[in-house]
């Protein structure tokens, strides 16, 4: 890597093998194209799950294809048929087992609604207990859908992440870091000159105000 | 075992001499008979020392609203005897409130598991099962769903489970 070492008043001048991007979107890059799967095969769709990794569909084309048996080592949940009540327990335990940043895919008709069978053991759309990023429709879904889900999924990672996985905050985690920011003191930093930190300081002095009234 | 193995007719005439008359049937060349359930399970103990040494299941079925039925359930055991290939079928029929039956655990090892699905799924007792618990439903949960008087998309046992979000992990 070449050094800059002096930056002129208002141009930088770069060397031929230096690129500038944001951290953010190199990070999306990696993490998009090394997507480590946990199958969570239980029916059917478990077929088509194993087509799709194996040699005629490839799903190495797309950086995914290392499938893990361990919940540690992975980071995309692919959850390929039903789950029944019983089994609900272990599908949540494994997905918090595995580690930040991750994803969820919910392959075919039985994991996105509980699809024909609409009886008492069996859940009805894992989105009902754990969060999910895409939906494959189909009964089962060929692995061409499923490939596309994963495209799709990797087109979300690369637009929507973020090297802090900002991306998952829910209004829970949003609450307790304006709590932290009041406490920070935010107006030591300078804000005048990025109106993105201005708008997320004049939400942050929203939620304040809100819940102080 | 005798040279010649008594037929599955000359083993019903025997039980029938030992407890009475007894409703017999056959279909599709297998023989079915009702035992009463007070007689069932020294019935059990007899046929199994005539060579029935196999119980191949145990299942039952609820009749309600079966406009022909004179009771609620009906166990049907399944037995075989491997050396000779003969196979008979035994139903007990129970009735509410209390469907009860005694546990054949003690004469065939594998009734162990099979009473205890039926015990989950339709909710009869076998009296004297060594470890009645529940099999394939969760442990917490309260009713038996395979009776036709359950709804068929629950009763919402277990939907209170906690939602994992974002939040959580």
């Amino acid at each position: 890597m070449a050094v800059v070492h002096s930056v002129p008043s208002n141009r930088l001048e770069l060397p031929e093998n230096v690129v500038i991007g944001r951290l953010d979107s190199l990070a999306n890059w990696c993490r998009k194209n090394s997507l480590w799967p946990m199958p969570f095969a239980t029916a059917c769709c478990g077929i088509e799950l194993m087509a799709t990794g194996a040699s005629k569909h490839d799903l190495a084309r797309f950086g995914a294809e290392v499938f893990r048996f361990s919940p540690r080592q992975c980071d995309l949940m692919i959850v390929a048929g039903r789950v029944v009540m019983k089994m609900l327990p272990v599908l949540q335990r494994i997905w918090q087992q595995m580690h930040e940043p991750k994803w969820c895919i919910s392959m075919g008709a039985c994991a996105s609604t509980g699809g024909v069978f609409d009886t008492y053991a069996v859940v009805q759309g894992i989105d009902r207990f754990i969060p999910v990023d895409m939906y494959v429709p189909g009964c089962p879904p060929r692995p061409e859908q499923l490939i596309q889900a994963i495209i799709d999924l990797q087109d979300k990672i690369q637009r929507e992440g973020t090297i802090t996985g900002r991306e998952f905050d829910t209004a829970g985690r949003q609450l307790r870091k304006r709590a932290l920011e009041e406490i920070a003191s935010p107006l030591s930093i300078d804000a005048s000159r990025n109106p993105m930190l201005q708008r997320e300081l004049a939400a942050a002095a929203d939620a304040i105000a809100g819940r102080n009234n | 075992m005798p040279s010649t193995p008594p037929s599955v007719d000359d083993v019903l005439a025997a039980l029938t001499a030992r407890v009475g008359s007894l409703e017999t049937s056959v279909s599709r060349g297998q023989t079915r008979v009702v035992v009463p359930e007070s007689l069932a399970f020294d019935a059990f103990a007899w046929l199994k020392e005539q060579g029935f040494d196999l119980l191949v299941d145990v299942t039952c079925v609820d009749y309600l609203e079966y406009k022909a039925a004179k009771h609620r359930y009906g166990l049907v055991y399944l037995l075989a005897s491997t050396a000779t290939n003969q196979r008979l079928t035994i139903r007990v029929f129970l009735d509410d409130p209390d469907p009860s039956t005694r546990s054949v655990v003690p004469l065939w090892k594998a009734a162990n598991w099979l009473e205890r699905e039926v015990w989950d799924l339709f909710g009869i007792r076998f009296t004297g099962h060594p470890d009645l618990r529940r099999l394939v439903m969760p442990e917490e949960f309260t009713a038996h769903p395979l009776r036709k008087d359950y709804p068929l998309q629950g009763r919402g046992e277990r939907h209170n489970f906690p939602v994992l979000t974002r939040d959580h992990s």
